[in-house]
């Protein structure tokens, strides 16, 4: 008796279920956005060698095709900034963004020649329903130790697939804090233009390099 | 070659340099982490140039001579060493079901893995929890301290500094006689670590603005992750934004 009632109860919820997305077709789970992303990505290494060669050009297309739409990159920029943000100019955040942008695909192409069995498993998000930031915890796994790959999301209603990422967090490590100091410094001894000298100039060097190699 | 008692002297005269610049803790840096900056980064310009000379080439021709399952082996002998000390750090963190699988890993791989070569448990499903002493200190509330730079040894703060001479009474290397196996193994240790730090060493140089606060900010986040590892993960500058 208690197992039909059961029974009844999930196909009616299961029914609820199909009903209610309708609602809103485009905003996806934040943890099924990551687990998407991830796999199609690794998908697209795997199957592209020029890719995993460290192709910029290739590798430049693919996070803007991909991954870009789904992160708020003003706002990855505007907090390694900090409170300098908000003294810049359009013109001055505008350079920024492109310059900090260039800088971590760079490393994100570097990162991309390992690439080769792994899978990437999301971890149980732990999250209210009505939370506008989550966690999202995912494992990067293939030879070796697991990686620790985690990612900050915040609520983006009816824009791009309803979550975009702000953060980002390797091995325990997030992205933005590890920037913050970096970019003070060059703020507090020349400027914000400084700083975006400063920006251009890695990325000058590191092009030099790879085309040395 | 290095006799233990050289050994001891160089730990101890290492342990005397930190006292010093606690001591002339005068010099306070802009950050409140590091208010030995100037000497941290000349420590490490001595470190980076001492590499550069002979650590890295070194550890590039091991890299380019030894194929790569023979490298594997070693890597995998001394982690199985090392499983050893994060079983007993674990269980000081009483974190049992750690404890545990450190412990079947250590069993497997010494048994099945002989001696640890093959990495069988990793295969098995039983993850690696690298647990040191600076990490069970900082379980229990031990605050970390001012971030320093050792020589040779790299990033490291007063409380991990001190743990480190303990986790070293501890290395199971030192139970191999006589000392020119010993410290052959020691040598064959280091090199092998950085062999598998060289590709991001070339990484970090490439995404670094400045190398020195980089690796700072990045250690310092990374062992507070490790020690409350999987925990809430909250940044508390976070919420600010704009």
């Amino acid at each position: 008796m208690m197992i039909q009632r059961r029974v009844l109860c999930l196909c009616v919820a299961g029914l609820l279920a199909t009903l209610v997305p309708t609602a809103r077709a485009s905003d996806e789970a934040p943890d099924a956005l990551v687990r998407r992303l991830s796999e199609q990505t690794l998908n697209t290494i795997k199957a592209d060698p020029a890719l995993r060669n460290g192709d910029i050009q290739r590798v430049i297309a693919l996070v803007d095709a991909r991954i870009m739409p789904n992160v708020n990159f003003q706002r990855m920029t505007a907090q390694a900034v900090g409170p300098a943000w908000r003294q810049a100019t359009p013109e001055q955040r505008k350079r920024l963004q492109e310059e900090f942008k260039t800088l971590l695909v760079r490393t994100y192409a570097g990162a991309l020649w390992q690439v080769s069995d792994e899978t990437i498993v999301v971890r149980p998000l732990r999250a209210a329903p009505d939370d506008k930031e989550v966690l999202v915890r995912t494992e990067i796994r293939g030879r070796g130790e697991p990686i620790q790959l985690d990612y900050r999301l915040e609520k983006t209603p009816g824009e791009g697939a309803g979550w975009k990422i702000y953060n980002l967090n390797v091995l325990g490590v997030w992205l933005v804090e590890t920037y913050r100091s970096q970019f003070a410094q060059e703020i507090n001894a020349k400027g914000l233009d400084g700083l975006i000298a400063a920006l251009a100039e890695r990325n000058r060097a590191n092009t030099a390099r790879a085309s040395r190699s | 070659m290095m006799s233990s008692q050289t050994a001891s002297r160089v730990q101890r005269l290492l342990l005397g340099a930190l006292l010093l610049i606690a001591l002339a803790g005068c010099a306070v840096g802009p950050d409140k982490r590091d208010p030995f900056e100037n000497f941290n980064r000349g420590v490490m310009r001595f470190n980076d140039e001492l590499d550069t000379a002979v650590l890295k080439p070194v550890a590039t021709a091991y890299q380019e001579t030894l194929p790569s399952p023979a490298r594997k082996a070693v890597g995998n002998v001394f982690s199985n060493l090392g499983d050893v000390w994060s079983t007993v750090n674990s269980l000081l963190q009483l974190q049992i079901p750690q404890a545990t699988e450190s412990l079947m890993r250590v069993s497997v791989n010494t048994v099945f893995g002989l001696y640890g070569i093959l990495d069988i448990a990793s295969e098995m499903g039983l993850e690696r929890h690298r647990e040191d002493f600076g990490q069970t200190l900082g379980r229990w509330g031990v605050p970390s301290g001012p971030y320093v730079v050792l020589p040779l040894l790299g990033p490291s703060t007063v409380r991990d500094t001190s743990a480190f001479v303990l986790d070293r009474r501890a290395d199971l290397v030192r139970e191999f006689d006589p000392a020119s196996t010993r410290n052959s193994l020691y040598a064959l240790r280091v090199v092998d670590t950085r062999a598998s730090l060289l590709r991001a060493g070339r990484l970090l140089d490439e995404i670094a603005l400045d190398r020195y606060t980089f690796v700072r900010d990045a250690y310092l986040q990374r062992r507070q992750a490790e020690i409350f590892e999987r925990g809430p993960g909250e940044l508390p500058e976070d919420k600010k934004d704009e």
